[in-house]
């Protein structure tokens, strides 16, 4: 287990350091030159520019400045917003209602997934069946922004059952319609994900020998389906944050949420490229995280994984 | 050196299985018609699809799709860039059966027109996908060893990436924008799921008996690998590009609402989504027909996914 886990530490650090490299030479290569664009119209004294570039390091290689970006990665300094605001403060203030926003989403999708997947892979070829697999499809196939404008427009204005927007600090109530249409998407995903697996265990070796030793039916269900039919799903919702994270940016921005989505979606509008950049940089990090720990936690579910 | 003659268990390679002569009816063993060639796996997959409407369903609308893309002037006459602005949020007219937006453009004609951006970009970006996924994927798995490592771990990287947020930081960078710019961006971060499932592919094919037979005949091992390796491991490349093809779309309809996407002069369906989107509580029907026609391409593609998969899949076909 200690071994699996060290193992598994070893290899995010090159992916880490790749991921920040490349999205920071992207940003390094970017056109204009943004102490240049400080001074506006008039310029720069040449005293003052020299003192900005040896601020920010400016003056260094790009290498150089690579580690000093990351430096400031590892000891939350990284930087102020144009309006002055550190980045660090931003996030931290905007962190808090992501993570709820998000935790609520992966609750609404995971228990709906598996619970519509189920359902649908016992009565496979059903009417049922097919009916929720062409429905997912389309949840699929309609943008997140799509399904946001969708349910504001008529559960929000015209039904008026739920707030329209969520404002400073919002409770469970105001996040219940974003979160629903954050998990759209992957709640589609998840169920074909359960549904197939479901219809492979079935009629697995194991379930027959289940059946035949008289074990009740929801206890076959339960201990035998559908606990194996759930490692898949534990995979997907790793990769699915990061689904939720760019998912977040619009439908925080669509229902005005103060979280880092919306935050992100604001400086997208307002064509604040440092705070873009540093803010994705941000979710990539956390994303890399939030897998490692995935990761770990499904070692612990199945142990076939950990002596592979 | 122990004496292998008696072993139970056959070696690998050798192990071939003969059904005892009492359960196959030599009836059956007769009918079979030797002068034919065996039933291929696309071949079967056809003889399967083409009683599942689905795939007729899906057929049918892309095939409608891209007539729209490359010749919308064959639904309407309207053009999609001359608005007045004294219609600005009209109902339906003669000759304008959706109404006008709050430019005052017919909305139907740009949701014709607006097939071309999205199809450019899905399209564009898949073939790029495919090509840069297969060359790497198979590269790895083909030539194994250091060369796949170094392969993988640079997948890897990659894929740590979420590429739609990856895709936002790229596009709000830069200042050109078009089909085939927002395309690049796309694909860049776009081509692991396509190298990793190549790279399975290859693996599972690379140790089969008719290449070693190629081997052995004296072919050189790129020939090898595009002749009958890559085609023996494309069914799976060819399903999940026909579903990212969806994805792509539904990702530039994203990056054109968030307005970094195309230029606002490109007829889009993303792009109108927008403008939609700031008249939604007084006209919130103008958003329905670009969402409508964006989830249908979508839905088409990814449903053609679906079903090819499902007829290629020998598992699900038995059942």
């Amino acid at each position: 287990m200690l071994w699996y886990i060290g193992r598994r530490l070893l290899q995010v650090i090159p992916v880490f350091l790749g991921a920040t490299l490349l999205l920071y030479g992207l940003v390094f290569l970017r056109p204009g030159d943004p102490v240049a664009a400080l001074g506006g119209e008039r310029g720069l004294s040449p005293a003052a520019e020299l003192a900005i570039r040896e601020a920010y390091h400016l003056d260094q290689p790009f290498f150089m400045q690579y580690l000093y970006f990351l430096k400031g990665v590892f000891t939350f300094d990284m930087g102020v917003t144009f309006t002055g605001r550190p980045v660090v403060e931003v996030i931290a203030q905007a962190f808090p209602v992501t993570f709820q926003l998000a935790l609520m989403a992966i609750v609404i999708e995971t228990v709906f997934g598996i619970g519509f997947g189920l359902w649908a892979g016992v009565r496979k070829g059903k009417f049922f069946d097919s009916t929720v697999l062409l429905w997912s499809l389309v949840l699929i196939s309609v943008p997140t922004f799509v399904i946001g404008f969708v349910l504001q427009a008529v559960v929000g204005v015209q039904l008026g059952w739920l707030p329209i927007t969520a404002g400073r600090d919002p409770d469970v109530v105001s996040l219940l319609m974003p979160a629903v249409v954050l998990a759209t998407t992957s709640f589609a995903y998840i169920l074909r994900l359960t549904r197939t697996s479901v219809v492979e265990n079935i009629t697995a070796d194991f379930v027959r020998t289940a059946r035949a030793k008289g074990l009740p039916r929801n206890k076959i269900m339960t201990r035998h389906v559908l606990r194996n039919s759930l490692i898949p799903v534990v995979t997907f919702i790793g990769i699915d944050l990061g689904n939720l994270m760019a998912g977040s940016i619009v439908t925080e921005g669509i229902f005005n949420i103060n979280g880092v989505g919306g935050t992100l979606y604001q400086a997208i509008i307002r064509g604040e490229n440092v705070t873009v950049v540093s803010l994705a940089t941000v979710l990539v990090v956390v994303y890399i995280v939030a897998n490692l720990i995935v990761d770990v936690f499904y070692a612990v579910l199945d142990p076939r994984i950990r002596y592979a | 050196m122990p004496d292998n003659r008696y072993e139970k268990t056959p070696r690998p390679g050798q192990e071939h299985f003969v059904a005892p002569p009492e359960d196959v009816r030599v009836g059956v063993v007769d009918a079979v018609d030797t002068s034919e060639a065996p039933s291929s796996l696309w071949g079967d997959a056809w003889r399967d699809m083409r009683h599942r409407p689905l795939f007729w369903a899906s057929a049918v609308l892309i095939l409608f799709v891209v007539l729209m893309a490359t010749v919308p002037s064959l639904f309407t006459s309207t053009s999609p860039t001359e608005c007045h602005l004294e219609e600005s949020l009209g109902g339906p007219a003669a000759g304008h059966i959706f109404g006008f937006d709050k430019q005052g453009c017919d909305i139907y004609a740009r949701a014709i027109y607006g097939a071309r951006a999205s199809v450019t970009v899905g399209v564009l970006s898949t073939v790029f996908v495919v090509v840069v996924g297969t060359i790497i994927g198979s590269i790895a798995g083909y030539f194994g060893g250091l060369l796949d490592t170094l392969l993988s771990r640079f997948t890897d990287i990659f894929f740590a990436v979420p590429f739609v947020l990856a895709a936002i930081v790229i596009m709000s960078l830069l200042q050109d924008r078009n089909e085939i710019v927002v395309a690049v961006v796309l694909a860049t971060f776009g081509w692991t799921s396509i190298a990793r499932i190549t790279r399975g592919a290859v693996l599972g094919v690379k140790n089969n008996e008719f290449i070693t037979a190629a081997k052995a005949l004296g072919m050189g091992r790129l020939a090898i690998l595009g002749k009958h390796v890559l085609p023996n491991a494309a069914a799976p490349i060819i399903v999940y590009a026909t579903v990212a093809l969806g994805t792509f779309i539904v990702a530039e309809a994203t990056l054109s609402f968030l307005g970094i996407g195309l230029p606002t002069s490109t007829v889009s369906w993303g792009g109108d989504l927008a403008k939609a989107q700031t008249s939604i509580r007084v006209a919130p029907e103008i958003m329905i027909y670009p969402a409508t026609a964006l989830a249908l391409t979508v839905l088409s593609f990814i449903m053609m996914g679906d079903v090819v998969r499902d007829a290629l899949d020998p598992k699900a076909r038995k059942r």
